[in-house]
Parts: structure tokens; sequence; C-alpha cells
């Protein structure tokens, strides 16, 4: 429904089945694949996408590190790696790099960015506000 | 998928009184899936998701009682079970992936169907989708299957970290149905295959899971749940042990040891676990209740390995919670 109706193509469809994490988007705050969310189910619900994360044009924090770390090479998983370590920091398990990569396990990378993507993702959660 | 009807329940009388013929949608993180699958072709869903069975709370008995609505990250996450019971926290967290674990709910968790990849696909034949079918599983692709309480009909494992945990601590279920409340324990909840593989567990059509109950007895001190994978996060067990001991000065005052990825629903034998009373926690202790827990161990062919990998599980987790020591789930060293 995002991609088809609403036009919101950041999200990817991945394996459709809730083992990859491509589709990952915020529901009220949370990360969950959405492929395995009937849209009828959330209704009511605050969604937020990829499209949704940078303001007024500005990139979001997480946006800039994966830049800054090369923490993408073809680019299909990296919006559900985004809206994931988003509510990852939402979630507050970041407090060493082994946590963040547990806590990231479910967003798989084809292409092996893994490494870039568990430093930029250090680099906003050891930012100080 | 197939087309279904779709409604919202307003309450839970409301819900159960759908009767059998709907299937009950919350996390859907299961049910969407297999309705993807066409294994799963419900007529029609309900929507439970908007019931108030989310709350976790003491009870007056000093156990406490988990919403079936309560996610099983907001449920793992929670103060009363990290301090109270994280022999479950740490299962919950061996389990799916974050993104999973904000959706699925307690409930869901218990009714979560396998993944054997025979059951998945429709071209083969299955005779939990489809009784009298056959099973291809058996002689075929067997690394995921069961080495217990297998039948001759199916050979299938249950997924679950959560349930393995909530069979050690000895959990209870409620539920409601149209001829209302009933307490399911634990240790009944889910069947063996039997003749009757369709039928994962005994819970009725049309009932609803409203709560889980964990007695007082926690198990903080001594425990781990130590999972083992083919991956490091993020796969199924190919054998997990929960194990949890109470002591008094090295001895062991009460044990208890349950296995996942190796039946058709968490594994204990309470009869091998009362001969651990009395018994110094030591190593020797430890491989004689395992040899005893795994007596019954038949391999399917592609899964002779898991009675081995097994025994030494066992052990290792016995090691781990009589020293203290509980399996972390983000430090993947083995403890």
């Amino acid at each position: 429904m995002l991609r088809d109706k609403l036009d919101l193509c950041g999200t990817k469809k991945g394996c459709d089945h809730g083992q990859c994490g491509a589709c990952t988007v915020l529901i009220d705050g949370k990360r969950v694949n959405s492929c395995l969310a009937l849209a009828v189910s959330r209704d009511g619900a605050s969604i937020v996408t990829i499209e949704g994360l940078a303001e007024n044009g500005k990139l979001a924090p997480l946006q800039e590190a994966f830049i800054e770390r090369d923490a993408f090479q073809c680019g299909y998983c990296t919006p559900g790696q985004i809206c994931s370590a988003q509510g990852l920091l939402n979630e507050g398990r970041t407090s060493s790099k082994d946590e963040i990569k547990e806590f990231m396990s479910g967003n798989l990378c084809r292409c092996g960015a893994y490494p870039n993507i568990v430093d930029a993702i250090a680099d906003v959660a050891g930012q100080t506000p | 998928m197939t087309p279904f009807e779709f409604k919202r329940a307003e309450s839970v009388v409301d819900a159960v009184a759908s009767g059998s013929g709907t299937r009950f949608l919350a996390g859907g993180t299961n049910l969407v899936d297999l309705m993807k699958e066409h294994v799963e072709r419900p007529p029609h869903l309900t929507d439970i998701n908007h019931l108030p069975l989310k709350e976790l709370e003491e009870l007056s008995n000093g156990g406490i009682r988990l919403g079936a609505l309560a996610t099983n990250a907001d449920t793992a996450d929670h103060a009363l079970l990290r301090d109270r019971y994280p022999l479950l926290a740490s299962a919950i967290l061996a389990g799916a992936s974050p993104q999973l674990r904000n959706a699925a709910t307690n409930g869901g968790n218990l009714l979560q169907r396998t993944r054997c990849f025979y059951f998945y696909d429709t071209a083969t034949a299955c005779n939990k989708r489809s009784p009298g079918a056959g099973c291809t599983a058996i002689g075929g692709l067997t690394r995921m299957h069961a080495i217990l309480g297998a039948s001759h009909q199916c050979i299938a494992v249950h997924p679950s970290d959560m349930c393995v945990a909530l069979r050690a601590l000895d959990a209870s279920v409620n539920v409601i149905g149209k001829n209302g409340e009933r307490i399911i324990a634990f240790a009944d909840f889910h069947r063996l295959p039997g003749e009757r593989p369709e039928q994962d567990s005994t819970l009725q059509d049309g009932e609803l899971i409203t709560s889980i109950d964990l007695p007082a007895q926690p198990f903080n001190k001594n425990f781990t749940y130590l999972k083992l994978r083919d991956r490091l996060s993020y796969a199924f067990a190919l054998v997990s042990v929960a194990a949890a001991l109470r002591m008094e000065g090295g001895v062991i005052q009460e044990a208890r040891v349950a296995l996942g990825g190796v039946a058709h629903k968490p594994w204990r034998n309470e009869e091998a676990e009362s001969k651990l009373r009395g018994k110094r926690a030591e190593r020797d202790q430890f491989a004689t209740f395992a040899t005893e827990i795994l007596s019954e161990a038949r391999g399917q062919g592609g899964n002779d390995f898991k009675i081995d990998l097994a025994r030494k599980a066992i052990v290792r987790a016995l090691e781990q919670a009589a020293t203290a020591r509980p399996q972390s789930q983000t430090d993947k060293r083995v403890a």
C-alpha cells in the first residue's frame, strides 16, 4: 500500500515475509516489518517511512551518518536499515557495538555494508544532544 | 493471499462471539506470513488488537500476569520481567528480530506454527496442513526437525523460545471461550503430533488467550537460556535449553530444564529433574540428567547431530545456571 497506493517507494519489498527487514517502517514510534502489517489493522496509527525522516529538506543525523560512514552500496536495504536504526535509537539499545549488531540483526544487507552501518549508528548514538 | 472478510472486535465478549471459522489477528507476524503462503486461508479475520489485554500486572500470590496482547518486546523490557523473571526476558530476546518482537504478541507467540519447510510448501504432502496427506519431511531434509516426541505422521518442532522458558517456569494460560473461562497448565497447552498433527494445541476453536500467569518462584539467580543455531542471531534454534536452579550452598534444591528446537512442544522431564534434588551442582550430575532427558531421542537422518548437541548444551546450560553466569543474548560467546 505504501508503494503502490501512496507512491512512497522508499520502503522496499525485500522478502515479503518478515525475514530481511528491508520493509522496516516506524509505527507509533516502533520499528516493525511493514510486509506483515495489514494496513486495515493499523488504522489510526502514526506511520513514519524513510521519506519522513528528513525535516524541511534537512537530512536526519542518521542519514548524514550513513553517508559519512559509507554505510551502503546498492542502497536497497538502506531505507529499512535507517528506519530500523532510528527505532533502535528510540529503544536505547546502543551501549556497545555488540549491542548495536544484535539489535540490528533484523536487517540484512547483501552487499555486506554491516561494519559501516554499525559505525554510522554508533556515531549518532554517541553524539551529545 | 485468499480474500477474506475483516472485522474488528470491540470487546473480549465480542471476539468470543465470533465463533469458530474466524481467525484472530493480533501482531500478524505468523498469521499474515502463512496467509501469504496460502498455508492459512481464513475466510474471516477478527482483529483483536484493540482489546484491553496488554497489561503486565502483579498477582496477589506473588506471581505476575502477562497480557496476551502485550508485545514480546514490551514484555521482555518490562521491569517486572527483567528483575523477577530474567529467564523469560532472555528467552524472548533470543528470538526473532527487534522488528518482529515489536509486533508479535504473547498470545501469538504461543500459537505460532511450525516453520517446517514442508509445512510451508503447499506443493508437498503435509499431515499438519492436510490430515492424511502424508509427511514429506520424513525421509527428507530434516536438519530443523524433531528428535523427541515425533510420530509417523509429523516430525515438526515448535519454534518458540519464549515457550521454552514458560514451560521451565510452570506458567499457566488463561483462556476464554463460549463456554466460559478456563486455565490450561503450560505443560498441557501444546500437543505432541500423535495421530492428529493438525492440532498444535489444546485450545478449542473460537477460544481466545487472555493472559499468561507466572508463579511466584522466579528462579532469578541461577538461570540461563542457551540457544544454539546456524547463525548468531535471527534464526531458529537447532537446540535450545532453558535451565533454572534453586540452590543452597552448592546443593540443588530444585531444577528446571526445558528444551527447544527438539520437539512439537517444549520438552521437559520432571522425573529426571527430581533426581537432581539434593545433589551437588556438578558436571557429572548434569551429564547423568542429560542422558536421562534424552533417553528417547531419535534422529531423523538429517538431525542426528542434535542428540549429542543437546546433551552438551544441557550440561553447559546447567553449569551456566549453577555458576550464575547466564548466557548473554548480546555477547555471543558461550559463557
